[in-house]
């Protein structure tokens, strides 16, 4: 997406043969760019909708699945989102706990990867081809009983005196720290870092910065697109993350994220599906926003995996 | 003699976050999950502090005996039929959207944002679809597919609750590999398709004789990634079911075992969940094995 491949010239001999086609061809593909986008978003355009619903002139006569005429409702309000923050107060402090875990989770993500990165992709030590080796190689480790063995630690480290409650099972830190560290984020790092041109660091050198310096004012700024790609990249994830807090805020119900929260709201307001649609549209409108405007960084992240 | 080894406390204190916790929460898992898999160990030794009792095979000869442990592994190796289904189309999708027209950036942008929804959101989103009287039911009626006067809940249903299942995880994907695909599509060099055409190739040839072939590494890896991720699936059937594992366990999956028996129910049996975890790891492996033999036989014919 960072990169559009730039239309090939109209070919003279071919362009007399293609033309009458053309046309009919061009409304079929928008016709099956349509159906696909349907397809995408149809789930996430119903949502809104329903969470702009008025229920009572609904409820008159018909129900939001009197489809497709619920689709087009007779009264718009947002009675729905009122209602949610009303009677289910839990839904402010779960979108908070989501700021405060996704917070956390990007910064000690770029910092902790960017910091390893960089002596990988800038300087020359012993062990390092085997340092990245292992890192490379937990990408494809057998995870499957990670998320138990992890519980089990931040268990463990709960009981630790003082800094137990901050990073043990049931903190903030203890939902982060475990997924903060990925080949991924250092990989993305250490791609960015080779491509800054030597000679930038070696003017430095020659003018007495130290290597923390050189990080901090060439390095980090210099790779500021690939700093942001992967900070988007991360918010998504540990804003969407269900399985993983769910475990380990395990005890600390208050401290739930939104993702986990958001299946609790659906079975409160089983009888009123506008309060749980409004919920839902409070959880992604953020996300959504954050990828309509990061678009590009986005893409650029995952690019940035597969090269 | 020293001189060469200068920086190298530098950089090693650089790398220390990083590895300090990839040890801890990543390596450390792996080696203490597996070695557990062949351990008697629950809730109860943790909470006594009593280490985990060797059983050699136990765990295994358990699980060869459990029914419910057979059903799973199943439904997780049938759960891999969504991969051939997400690569074909994601592939299509790519070259559909890789071209310049009017309005295309904005399709591009919508099919990716199923990817960035939520697992619980895609709950919440797709049981009012699958609802008896939801969209899927309307559709199909009105496609004559389906006889006016059934009620089927799709999610209820043992016979259609996996199908159901599978195609949330195929409209959360397939706009992931697109993008991967679209990333892979431009390393094409334009002048091939080019020549291609003017030699008289058709679209149709010039996708299976230029396109198919360059963008192998790329079709490998992303078919890895489904596949791994396929034989992986928990969030799904987890969020989707109540952690029931649906009617008749119908979407019973080899995870979501290993999440029961860590976590749910009563016996908090960590070392039978363990070695469960060893045995879908392992058919992890096997696939992984499988996919780079079956793509290296394709790159030497092509």
């Amino acid at each position: 997406m960072t990169r559009v491949v730039p239309a090939a010239p109209p070919v003279a001999r071919t362009v007399t043969r293609r033309r009458s086609a053309r046309p009919l061809r061009q409304a079929l593909t928008y016709l099956v760019l349509f159906a696909i986008f349907l397809f995408a978003a149809f789930p996430l355009i119903w949502t809104f909708v329903i969470s702009v619903t008025d229920s009572n002139a609904v409820t008159t006569g018909r129900t939001v699945y009197d489809f497709p005429a619920s689709l087009f409702p007779q009264k718009v309000t947002l009675t729905n989102f009122f209602n949610v923050v009303q009677t289910y107060p839990a839904v402010g402090r779960a979108f908070l706990n989501s700021l405060i875990i996704s917070g956390l989770s990007v910064v000690l993500t770029v910092l902790v990867s960017a910091l390893a990165a960089y002596p990988l992709a800038r300087h020359e030590f012993r062990g390092k081809a085997l340092i990245f080796g292992v890192i490379l190689a937990t990408m494809v480790l057998p995870t499957e009983t990670s998320f138990l063995v992890n519980m089990l630690t931040l268990a463990k480290l709960k009981a630790w005196p003082v800094v137990g409650p901050l990073i043990g099972l049931g903190s903030y830190l203890g939902v982060v720290l475990p997924t903060v560290s990925t080949a991924f984020g250092i990989f993305l790092m250490r791609q960015a870092f080779l491509a800054i041109p030597q000679s930038l660091l070696e003017a430095a050198r020659i003018d007495g910065a130290g290597e923390g310096l050189i990080f901090r004012r060439i390095m980090l700024p210099l790779a500021v697109p690939s700093v942001a790609a992967l900070s988007i990249f991360t918010l998504v994830n540990t804003w969407n993350a269900y399985f993983w807090p769910s475990i380990a805020l395990t005890g600390a119900q208050e401290r739930f994220p939104l993702a986990v929260e958001m299946l609790k709201l659906k079975g409160a307001f089983n009888d009123n599906i506008f309060n749980t649609a409004a919920g839902a549209v409070i959880m992604m409108v953020p996300i959504l926003g954050l990828f309509l405007f990061a678009q590009r960084f986005f893409m650029r992240g995952l690019e940035g995996a597969v090269k | 003699m020293f001189r060469f080894l200068r920086g190298a406390p530098v950089s090693y204190l650089f790398l220390l976050p990083a590895l300090v916790l990839l040890v801890v929460f990543t390596l450390y898992p792996v080696l203490y999950g597996s070695y557990l898999g062949f351990t008697r160990y629950t809730a109860v030794n943790f909470a006594t502090r009593t280490p985990p009792e060797w059983v050699g095979l136990g765990n295994f000869r358990t699980l060869a005996g459990d029914e419910l442990f057979r059903i799973s592994v199943l439904n997780s190796v049938k759960y891999l039929l969504v991969v051939p289904a997400l690569q074909i189309a994601s592939l299509a999708v790519a070259v559909l959207v890789n071209r310049q027209l009017p309005g295309i950036a904005f399709f591009r942008a919508a099919y990716y944002v199923p990817v960035i929804t939520s697992i619980s959101l895609a709950a919440v989103m797709w049981d009012w679809i699958y609802n008896k009287d939801g969209v899927l039911n309307w559709l199909l009626k009105g496609l004559r597919l389906m006889s006016p006067d059934s009620n089927l809940s799709w999610l209820l249903d043992p016979s259609t609750a996996f199908w159901a299942i599978m195609l949330v995880t195929f409209w959360r994907g397939f706009g992931y590999y697109m993008v991967l695909y679209m990333a892979g599509l431009q390393n094409i060099p334009g002048e091939l398709e080019e020549a291609a055409r003017l030699d008289g190739a058709s679209p149709w040839q010039s996708f299976w004789r230029i396109t198919v072939p360059l963008m192998q590494p790329t079709i490998l890896l992303c078919t890895l990634l489904s596949t791994l991720s396929a034989i992986r699936v928990l969030e799904e059937v987890l969020v989707f079911t109540n952690g029931t594992g649906g009617p008749l366990n119908s979407t019973y999956t080899a995870l979501l075992y290993v999440y029961k028996k860590s976590f749910g129910g009563l016996d908090f049996n960590y070392g039978l969940a363990s070695a469960a975890g060893l045995v879908v790891a392992a058919i992890a492996l096997v696939l992984s094995v499988l996919n780079f033999r079956l793509f290296r036989e394709g790159s030497v014919r092509a």
